[in-house]
């Protein structure tokens, strides 16, 4: 479903700051791979998400999403193909704008917009049901605007857009790590559950080794913009927390404390 | 006798705030929908009438005049769009940037003349006002605009609603988002853009025939009058829950109210010379009032908030 051949992407060059966020990365997930993703910061996972949704372009490399090469695709192209939450609430969603048209926005992804009435009595009813599966009640305040919902309450809802129309890929950038825990679990929950029903092929960036265990069936972990531990089924399965610790260890030579902190 | 004065000058306060009031419903499209404020208006507030008037002056209609103007109008906005968009020109600077070249462009159209007269008695207007009184109700430059400012709030909330109208509205609540579902944020924002400045060329053609004349400076300081009408209407009518509809209106609204305050202070034996230092003053009180109000004199909320008091 998503194929990553080979990509660079260096930041800042010719600066203090140059850094190359992704070195030679490849990655390819099948249908129905739900992956979750791992690494300490600047690990380059945002990075590689990003280049997937096309914020900027690649320096080397190509990046397939069901067949289709869009390495060259701008992001609001791309977009009609995935599927993404961001760690910050603020930026999924249209907060000056109700729930109802926020929904109808994301139903419309892929199209071309033109003067069609821009939600229909036939999608209001719809989105009724649908935000029922979030189970926060939102379906009772579709005219609400989205500015008055909590974090938790617009990424649950963000990741409604995101999946509204079946997306090839779904990129999850953290999508938790704003919330408090217990809202974080709910959102979780609520993510495994769409993911199950959808059968979405899934990208799933996490701080939290324990999810990163507990969810999907494929696990990667990210060092230096590359991938340096990828696993999947029965092993990932039986994976501990202090596995992946000590694989972060040896791969980063155990030299980074402060990187592994970042990681429980 | 001073008071029938002044109540006599209302009629024609009321047309010029109406009239004015479409440009700041051109204005509010970009700087309250879109999030961008566009100094282009200055511009076009003189391109309009200038190419209004000339078109009368060769014999044609108002109404033909008029769909022109609106024309060149959105030329300037797509211009300024794409300086912004594709030239990655900040929005402001590419605003200030076209306006400068309009005014070249505005003398050309007019012949090289700083200003084109129009007479009421040899050109058929739409609106003038020598029509402020004493005339049948329907050639009234008052009731003529309100059928303006109808049909064009009425247009721009069926499209506002389409899906192209609530792209460009998420594109200026939230470029992120916009992308990420899709929408081309660089095509949203040039067509606000021209949007708006087509919307602020009729504003500028009604203007011109309500005075008689084009002038290359009429759009001096158009865009604070926009921003005027925009936040005193804000401030005036924002505790009322409405439509987009009705906020469009409380931008006329607010355009009027101007224009009746301007009124008021030039009956304090100011003149015309010292109307914009008016206009910047008025402008600084509504900006200030709402910040100053929630600073100084916002009110200790009760313990749980109001549902606990």
């Amino acid at each position: 479903m998503l194929k990553i051949e080979h990509i660079w992407k260096t930041f800042n060059v010719g600066t203090v700051n140059e850094k190359t966020a992704l070195q030679d990365l490849s990655l390819e997930l099948n249908e129905g791979d739900f992956v979750t993703v791992i690494g300490g910061n600047g690990a380059g996972k945002s990075t590689m998400l990003n280049a997937t949704a096309g914020v900027w372009p690649v320096d080397e490399g190509k990046i397939f999403i069901g067949g289709v090469d869009v390495t060259r695709l701008p992001e609001h192209k791309r977009a009609a193909y995935l599927g993404r939450v961001f760690q910050d609430p603020m930026i999924g969603t249209a907060a000056n704008m109700q729930i109802q048209e926020n929904l109808a926005l994301a139903s419309r992804r892929g199209t071309f917009r033109f003067l069609k009435s821009g939600i229909t009595r036939a999608e209001r009813e719809a989105y009724h049901e649908k935000l029922k599966v979030l189970e926060l009640g939102l379906e009772e305040r579709m005219t609400s605007k989205v500015g008055l919902l909590s974090g938790g309450q617009r990424q649950a809802l963000t990741l409604l857009m995101a999946t509204l129309k079946k997306p090839k890929l779904l990129l999850l950038d953290e999508h938790t790590a704003a919330l408090d825990p217990k809202t974080a679990a709910k959102v979780l929950d609520v993510t495994e559950r769409i993911v199950m029903r959808d059968h979405l092929t899934t990208l799933m960036i996490t701080h939290n080794m324990k999810d990163a265990i507990a969810h999907g069936n494929r696990l990667i972990m990210m060092y230096e913009g590359n991938i340096i531990y990828d696993v999947s089924g029965e092993e990932k399965k039986k994976l501990k927390v202090a596995d992946l610790l000590a694989k972060f260890e040896q791969a980063s030579g155990g030299a980074f404390a402060n990187d592994r902190m970042m990681l429980t | 006798m001073e008071i029938i004065k002044f109540l006599n000058t209302l009629p024609g306060a009321c047309a010029q705030g109406l009239i004015w009031g479409i440009m700041a419903i051109g204005v509010y499209i970009t700087y309250k929908v879109l999030d961008l404020a566009d100094l282009t208006v200055d511009g076009t507030m003189a391109t309009g009438g200038a190419v209004c008037v000339m078109l009368m002056l060769q014999g044609h209609s108002a109404g033909f005049s008029l769909l022109v103007a609106v024309g060149a109008g959105m030329l300037a906005g797509l211009a300024t769009g794409i300086l912004h968009t594709v030239m990655g020109i900040p929005a402001i600077l590419a605003g200030i940037l076209t306006q400068l070249g309009l005014y070249s462009v505005n003398l050309r159209i007019m012949g090289g003349r700083a200003n084109q007269s129009i007479g009421v008695d040899q050109y058929d207007l739409l609106v003038s006002l020598r029509w402020v009184r004493d005339v049948p109700f329907y050639q009234n430059p008052i009731f003529v605009t309100v059928i303006f400012v109808i049909c064009l709030i009425a247009v721009l909330y069926w499209f506002f609603g389409t899906e192209l109208g609530c792209s460009i509205r998420a594109t200026g609540c939230n470029e992120h988002m916009s992308r990420a579902q899709g929408i081309n944020t660089n095509t949203s924002k040039i067509l606000g853009l021209v949007l708006s400045n087509g919307i602020v060329a009729l504003s500028s053609g009604l203007f011109a025939q309500y005075q008689g004349f084009a002038d290359v400076n009429m759009g001096r300081g158009a865009i604070v009058i926009g921003l005027a009408a925009v936040i005193i209407g804000q401030v005036v009518f924002g505790k009322i829950r409405g439509n987009f509809a009705f906020k469009l209106f409380s931008v006329v609204l607010g355009s009027i109210i101007y224009y009746f305050v301007l009124q008021i202070v030039m009956k304090f034996g100011l003149d015309t010379n010292d109307l914009k230092l008016i206009a910047a003053v008025i402008v600084t009180i509504f900006l200030a009032i709402p910040y100053l109000k929630a600073k100084y004199f916002a009110k200790p909320v009760k313990r749980g908030g109001a549902s606990h008091a």
